[in-house]
């Protein structure tokens, strides 16, 4: 064992475990975060998504001992005690079935946006296709991400 | 349940609950804590309290109006629905219909779901029948509470019910709306003490009548779900996030083959591991216990285990297994529902046909492969076991491991927990036994959670048919005989949580007393035809237990299997008829004029007419005149019903003739479950119906060797993306009852019905685009591509 300093969400945590603990065993089990799930393991399905430095990454595979940067999980996401555009977007649309994948759906949106706030269809498609849902909740996922630009747009004129 | 429960207990518990201000403070005053998993709703709330550690847990009885329903001092109102919600949005459906019954605002209710603790037995979830059936219990509960409130009012009041108003949960004399008086007033906090009536569960009632449809102000409305915005924040806790004190993590280790016999297990080789702390080995079920969960994933891989391989391959591998369907013995015929279904003489009729068409359909196993694999917890604190659990039906996950463990199911409760989707897989859930035989070992709260590869290759199969099909046409091009014969690869059903099939019980050598054939009619379609067969026989591999490809309930059990052979087949008719393919269906739905008690050719009728006219469809005979472009376009119907819910499906699609790859730009449904809930929620259940019927006719196959299964995880067994997700679906909302504005118009199952269709209605659209009919699922490019070039198209 060693001690592993970690930020998360704004705060930061030094914590006794093995370096090679995937990244995600520690943000569920040891600091109780429970937007990040497992799914696969394998970095297939974007189940335990978590943003590192605002980009998403599958924290079921990597090592705690090489984080690099700030990680945001779907509880870090809103800002102000609000919720970001592409959570209230989730709601607006009723996206969710079961919800189990949305962790990684809203992250890589959220991220996705943060790249490219006015992405064409075929670019959502493309940003967001390596997050499995097998509610198949797709088409609303893809209709979210449209209203959430469309809102994050509205703000950013507004300014 | 009436007969095993426990009188004297509940009595008891009664007793304790009564006089004392709520059930909420009931169970604080009885010494437990409020643990934390909250019911998301109404300020105050969050009902699912711990029951007293050292139980028992006896059923709550489904006579008492209490055990439903509890008005709190603030007027507010909790209801307990043994159900449990999958992501369709039936808990705030329930609850809708039953705060609608109630005269209550909706977010003054909750719902507590699923509880074997605190909830009837409802049976948990299954056949879509969470708001045909028993939401219609809740329904006649809440009138019944309504109804004895309103008694209350009119005493405090002197003055007869039928002056009393009643609006959100306040009551007010007609005569002198000053006076009011709230629900929380009358009652909140003390109990009913109404007896209910009802030979079983499902027939509970008062004496209220419900509400006619046309009374009815939630229903019908899109309130948005309750348990969304803690889904979206990271807030919501899932069955997955509970951690107990003292909690430990398991993992399994798999056979390697199918069949194996385990030889030897070396401790030692893990013994050393930080946190190790048991291998629990019982028959051929092996799992290692560690003090944290990656410390056990470790220890699980680094197990060193030695198995030897079964005498005989335990199955044909993936690309024989329809020659084997084919060519085996299939089980004898039962009877019942095992034995062929004849009308009319379709052999003569076939042989006097003056045309016969003949086919042959495969479908392979198929997964559920949820997103997250299975997971439970268990604690074995103070000698009961609690179980948290994402499985759908909680009440037979807790007889089943009541049995399975030796315990009395007093001393057993199921506390059902939201997990990825269900379809059927938790139905029998694995993981509960697991963690519940594990946590009796070690004497602690065991958490156990599958690898992926365990799940993709070792969850319950959907089962593979081979069908065979011969219609014959008269000269007008009318089909006068229908012969359809399955062959299913479903020998063994799992059952729901049985204490003898569930895989550990499986693997330690445990077996029912016989295996149970999985059943499966024909095709569920209203046409009219005047010489029909319809059999279905089981074939047996030859690994019956302790087998990878166990099958079980999964989304509409057998119908999208049966209906990509029946429809497929009708268009196929309808193309040696040189007929439009839904005026030929509409033809078939019209031969005869009689109706069932619910109308279904009628509203078989209204859904085709109408995906036809949503998609704009031109009458031509299928296919188009092929194009000579790299992509093919095309457009396919297919219909079914499923119980009382008719619906068809309109699928357009695109084939890249270079690549095989099969697209859907666009879906049309129609659909009729009769009384629609929450239409937003509808639609959103449909589309997922929808989109789950494309990925498992383009991409879903299990593929085995003649050892083992060999589709472990994503790359192996592909599933839809983003990518294919179509650019349209219009969902259309029939109501084809001849009277759709009666008063007691009944709500339909809408959770699996447009499942259905789908692979056909892509099948026929394929055909449509390219002239090429492929009768084998699912449509995965190199098998297009090879059917086209063998086409040359």
């Amino acid at each position: 064992m060693r001690e592993t300093t970690l930020t998360v969400n704004g705060e930061t945590h030094t914590l006794d475990v093995d370096p090679a603990t995937p990244l995600l065993y520690v943000l569920r089990n040891d600091l109780g975060l429970r937007g990040p799930r497992f799914g696969c393991g394998l970095a297939q399905c974007g189940t335990c998504t978590v943003l590192m430095d605002g980009r998403p990454i599958r924290s079921c595979i990597l090592p705690v001992s090489r984080t690099r940067g700030g990680i945001t999980t779907l509880e870090g996401l809103p800002e102000d005690g609000k919720l970001h555009p592409v959570q209230q977007a989730w709601i607006e649309e009723q996206v969710p079935q079961c919800g189990f994948c949305q962790n990684g759906q809203i992250l890589t949106a959220a991220a996705m946006l943060d790249a490219n706030p006015n992405p064409s269809d075929d670019e959502i498609r493309r940003g967001m296709n390596p997050i499995l849902c097998r509610c198949m909740t797709y088409f609303r996922i893809q209709s979210a991400v449209k209203r959430a630009a469309a809102a994050m747009a509205e703000t950013e004129a507004d300014r | 349940m009436s007969g095993g429960r426990d009188m004297n207990a509940i009595d008891r518990a009664l007793e304790r609950w009564e006089g004392t201000a709520s059930r909420r403070d009931f169970l604080k005053s009885s010494g437990l804590f409020v643990f934390g998993l909250s019911a998301p709703g109404a300020a105050g709330e969050g009902l699912a309290a711990q029951p007293a550690a050292d139980g028992p847990y006896p059923d709550p009885d489904f006579l008492q109006l209490d055990s439903w329903l509890v008005v709190h001092e603030d007027g507010s109102a909790t209801f307990y629905v043994g159900k449990t919600d999958g992501g369709q949005g039936t808990g705030t459906a329930t609850r809708q219909m039953m705060c609608d019954e109630l005269d209550l605002a909706f977010d003054r209710a909750t719902v507590v779901m699923g509880r074997t603790d605190l909830t009837v037995d409802q049976g948990g979830s299954g056949g879509s029948d969470a708001i045909e059936r028993d939401a219609m219990v809740g329904r006649r509960i809440a009138a019944e509470a309504r109804r004895v409130l309103l008694e209350m009012a009119s005493e405090r009041f002197g003055a007869p019910v039928e002056e009393l108003r009643v609006s959100e949960g306040v009551i007010s004399l007609g005569s002198d709306p000053s006076r009011t008086v709230t629900y929380g007033e009358l009652i909140g906090g003390r109990r009913f003490d109404v007896a209910l009536t009802g030979a079983n569960i499902n027939q509970t009632a008062g004496v209220a009548s419900i509400k006619p449809v046309q009374d009815l102000k939630l229903v019908g409305q899109s309130i948005p779900r309750y348990d969304i915005p803690a889904k979206v924040d990271g807030s919501f806790e899932w069955a997955v996030d509970v951690n107990l004190p003292g909690m430990v993590h398991a993992r399994n280790v798999r056979p390697p083959f199918a069949g194996a016999t385990l030889t030897g297990v070396d401790e030692s080789s893990v013994s050393g591991m930080p946190g190790f702390l048991r291998v629990v080995r019982e028959g051929n079920y092996v799992a290692v216990v560690c003090e944290r969960e990656e410390q056990a994933i470790e220890a699980a891989e680094g197990l060193a285990v030695t198995w030897e391989k079964p005498a005989t391959a335990p199955f044909p591998a993936s690309d024989d297994l329809f020659d084997y369907l084919r060519s085996a013995e299939p089980e004898p015929n039962l009877g019942g529902r095992w034995a062929a279904e004849v009308e009319g003489d379709p052999d003569a009729a076939l042989a006097s046909a003056a045309t016969v068409v003949e086919a042959a359909y495969d479908v392979p196993f198929q997964g559920h492969t949820a997103i997250g694999p299975a997971h439970a917890l268990a604690d074995p604190s103070d000698g009961q076991m609690t179980i948290y659990t994402n499985d759908m039906k909680p009440y037979s996950h807790r007889t089943g491991i009541a049995e399975f463990l030796g315990l009395a199911p007093e001393r057993v409760r199921v506390i059902w927990m939201e997990g990825p989707q269900l379809y059927g897989r938790t139905a029998a859930d694995d993981a509960g036994f697991e963690a519940a035989y594990l946590a009796k070992e070690l004497g602690r709260p065991v958490r156990v959670q599958w690898m992926r590869h365990e799940e993709t290759a070792w969850d319950t199969k959907g089962p593979a048919f081979a069908i065979d099909l011969r219609g014959g046409l008269d000269a007008d091009g009318n089909l006068v005989a229908l012969d359809y014969r399955g062959r299913i690869a479903n020998y063994a059903h799992v059952g729901y949580n049985q204490a003898r099939t569930v895989l550990i019980a499986q693997l330690m050598g445990l077996r029912p007393e016989r295996p149970a054939p999985g059943g499966a009619g024909g095709p569920d379609a209203m046409y009219h035809v005047p010489n029909r067969r319809e059999e279905t026989r089981a074939v047996r591999l030859p690994l019956v237990f302790e087998t990878p490809l166990r099958t079980g309930n999964l989304r509409d059990p057998n119908g999208p299997q049966i209906t990509f052979a029946a429809e497929s087949f009708i268009d196929e008719l309808a193309a040696a008829a040189d007929a439009d393919p839904v005026e030929f269906r509409l033809r078939l739905l019209r031969r005869a004029t009689d109706d069932d008690e619910i109308f279904r050719r009628a509203r078989s009728v209204a859904v085709v007419e109408a995906a036809a006219k949503a998609y704009g469809w031109d009458a031509r005979p299928s296919p188009a005149r092929v194009g000579s472009g790299r992509l093919l376009t095309g457009r396919g119907i297919a219909y079914a019903y499923r119980a009382r819910t008719t619906v068809a499906v309109i699928a357009e699609v695109e084939v890249d003739r270079e690549t095989g790859q099969v697209r859907v730009p666009r879906m049309v449904c129609a659909h009729d479950c009769g009384l629609v809930i929450n239409p937003d929620g509808l639609e959103n259940t449909i589309q997922g119906n929808l989109l789950h019927g494309i990925s498992r006719t383009l991409y879903e196959e299990v593929r085995f060797d003649t050892e083992k299964v060999t589709s472990v995880d994503w790359r192996t067994h592909p599933t839809l993306t983003h990518r294919d997700t179509p650019e349209r679906i219009d969902v259309v909302v029939v109501n084809g009852d001849p009277n759709p504005d009666r008063p007691d118009l009944p709500p339909y199952g809408a959770g699996e019905p447009s499942h259905k269709p789908v692979p056909a209605a892509i099948a026929n659209a394929v055909h449509d685009a390219t002239g090429v009919r492929i009768r084998r699922l699912p449509l995965r490019p190199e098998r297009v591509l090879a059917e086209l070039e063998a086409a040359g198209v």
